[in-house]
């Protein structure tokens, strides 16, 4: 079960986020997170991610933690790919990151053979989000957070992806939680919405 | 083609040209559309992936946008959504003169019945037409957010104070090189610009107040003017480049993708923004993925695939799939969240054919690439 307990965040004088947030999700379900823009929704997801350390309060995977060393189970796929990924390196490299992704990953999302010897400003956001989502797969999350992921996408892309994200986090049993501005889509994904 | 074919012809007369029927919102100021974009093609230089001796590759030209035609009349907002990765920010980018080093582009581009060239359009950035760009990486991370709206230019802003903000990319200051360097560089940038009289003036309050109104308009607190763009959040860095568009008061504006990030409250509130503004008299061209959200507001939609507009329909035809002509089209009703959410599999087919065809930007070749731009 993944936990936020307490949490408390705030950015260097500015106001304070969450106010002791407390939720919790366990894998097989699909929590989407609710919030005006501007609210926090990616502050907390990068601290769900480990990427932020709250204040006060804390992130819990069944009870511990997040490790300090190795993959963490909890992956995030941002909102911005073109700033997830190192501009300087090649497709493939980046894709490498994660761990190791089987070719029969890379054609269920779409990731084309030519696409690997380029660099990121030589693909548009909705393919370099391919790779990101690939490359957080690729580290066998326990759960996956998804900011934002298929904005980016036209709505035949986006159906693909998500159809082929919900077979993986069902296959593997990966937990899911993700923001998303479209009501429809929450709609069709969420087993249960989380109000920030 | 004859030269000013367009301007021949009789637009109360003929319902249909340009590839294209009209709203009935739509009109023509002095006979001529707003921005018309005719055979527009884009390739880009790229190595012979194939060639197994690195050093030995030739260059060859890969066709990324071909014979693309959209016009926006005054008063009008064009929708244009379709697969992603087929060259809708290129568009947007070849209208805003920014290019690639690498990049030929073909094509007229006439704006307020002036045909453009490169030069031109690039003068034209934020002096008649504005960007509102895809990504929140156009911001400059080092200054901010408050000066780089203002600009640092005055009133009827000069070259360099442009820079930033429309035409964030740097490419401006490529194509005017690269386009210096061709024999046949036509009229030069004053020229054609004087020409373009705004059709509609609007009283400039002073930049400052004009900011402090759009922060407010936007829900911005005052404050946000003094922080870096990292500091935003993705939401406000959107508002932020809406209002960056409209602080030149420009005739017409070329929005990129403008609301991922936005909720779905200020997501409608900036696309109904754009409604007035073209409702004012001048014209809006949305580039979007977000058909549900298009379709609120849009006069006329143009689908996009395989770097041309496959289909131009009305508004109402999206409201059933049987009335859509092309498949592309239909997979795309068919795979909204709030219709089935499946991807049919000829859809699939078309959609990733679609990919192949008309990847973006492929390998850039080297600094020495050929700078063969015609003039638009």
């Amino acid at each position: 079960m993944l936990e936020a307990r307490d949490l408390h965040f705030a950015y260097p004088g500015q106001a304070e986020l969450f106010g002791g947030l407390t939720f919790s999700a366990k894998p097989q379900e699909r929590v989407a997170l609710a919030a005006p823009s501007g609210a926090g929704k990616s502050t907390l997801c990068k601290l769900l991610a480990g990427y932020l350390t709250p204040q006060s309060g804390a992130i819990l995977i069944d009870g511990k933690p997040l490790p300090n060393r190795g993959v963490c189970p909890v992956q995030l796929v941002w909102q911005h790919p073109e700033q997830a990924v190192d501009s300087h390196m090649r497709m493939q490299a980046i894709l490498d990151e994660g761990g190791t992704v089987t070719p029969q990953l890379r054609e269920e999302l779409g990731i084309r053979d030519e696409w690997l010897v380029r660099h990121p400003h030589e693909l548009s956001g909705g393919e370099l989000q391919r790779f990101c989502i690939a490359r957080a797969l690729a580290a066998n999350p326990r759960y996956l957070i998804a900011d934002e992921i298929s904005t980016m996408l036209d709505a035949v892309t986006q159906a693909h992806v998500w159809q082929m994200l919900l077979r993986a986090c069902d296959a593997r049993g990966i937990g899911l939680i993700f923001v998303s501005h479209s009501p429809a889509l929450t709609r069709r994904l969420a087993t249960r919405v989380i109000e920030l | 083609m004859v030269p000013h074919a367009h301007e021949h012809i009789d637009h109360s007369v003929e319902q249909t040209h340009h590839h294209h029927a009209h709203a009935q919102t739509s009109h023509h100021v002095d006979g001529h559309h707003l921005l018309q974009v005719e055979g527009l093609s884009i390739s880009f230089t790229m190595y012979e992936s194939a060639e197994p001796r690195f050093f030995r590759a030739r260059r060859m030209p890969v066709e990324v946008i071909s014979d693309l035609h959209i016009g926006v009349h005054a008063g009008e907002l064009v929708a244009i959504v379709g697969a992603s990765g087929s060259g809708k920010t290129l568009l947007a980018d070849a209208i805003m003169g920014i290019f690639e080093p690498n990049a030929t582009v073909r094509g007229r581009i006439w704006f307020n019945g002036v045909e453009q060239n490169a030069a031109s359009l690039a003068a034209l950035a934020g002096n008649g037409i504005s960007l509102v760009p895809q990504s929140v990486n156009h911001l400059d991370p080092l200054m901010k957010v408050g000066r780089q709206i203002l600009g640092h230019a005055t009133q009827g802003a000069t070259q360099g104070g442009r820079s930033l903000l429309c035409s964030p990319k740097t490419g401006r200051k490529q194509t005017t090189e690269c386009f210096g360097n061709t024999k046949e560089t036509v009229p030069l940038v004053s020229g054609n610009t004087k020409e373009t009289v705004p059709l509609v003036s609007h009283p400039q309050p002073s930049r400052a107040e004009r900011l402090a109104e759009l922060f407010k308009h936007y829900d911005l607190p005052p404050e946000v003017a003094d922080k870096y763009p990292h500091e935003l959040s993705g939401g406000m860095a959107r508002r932020v480049l809406l209002c960056c568009a409209l602080m030149d008061d420009p005739q017409v504006i070329i929005a990129d993708e403008p609301t991922p990030g936005l909720d779905l409250e200020l997501a409608r509130r900036a696309l109904d923004d754009f409604r007035e503004f073209a409702d004012s008299g001048r014209g809006v061209l949305l580039i979007t993925h977000d058909i549900e959200l298009a379709l609120r507001v849009a006069d006329r939609v143009a689908v996009f695939a395989e770097g041309t507009v496959i289909e131009e329909t009305a508004v109402a035809n999206f409201a059933s799939p049987d009335t859509l002509e092309h498949p592309f089209t239909r997979a795309l009703w068919h795979a909204l969240p709030e219709h089935d959410f499946q991807v049919p599999d000829d859809a699939t087919d078309a959609a990733t054919a679609t990919a192949a065809d008309t990847t973006s930007t492929p390998i850039a070749s080297d600094t020495q690439s050929e700078k063969n731009g015609e003039p638009c």
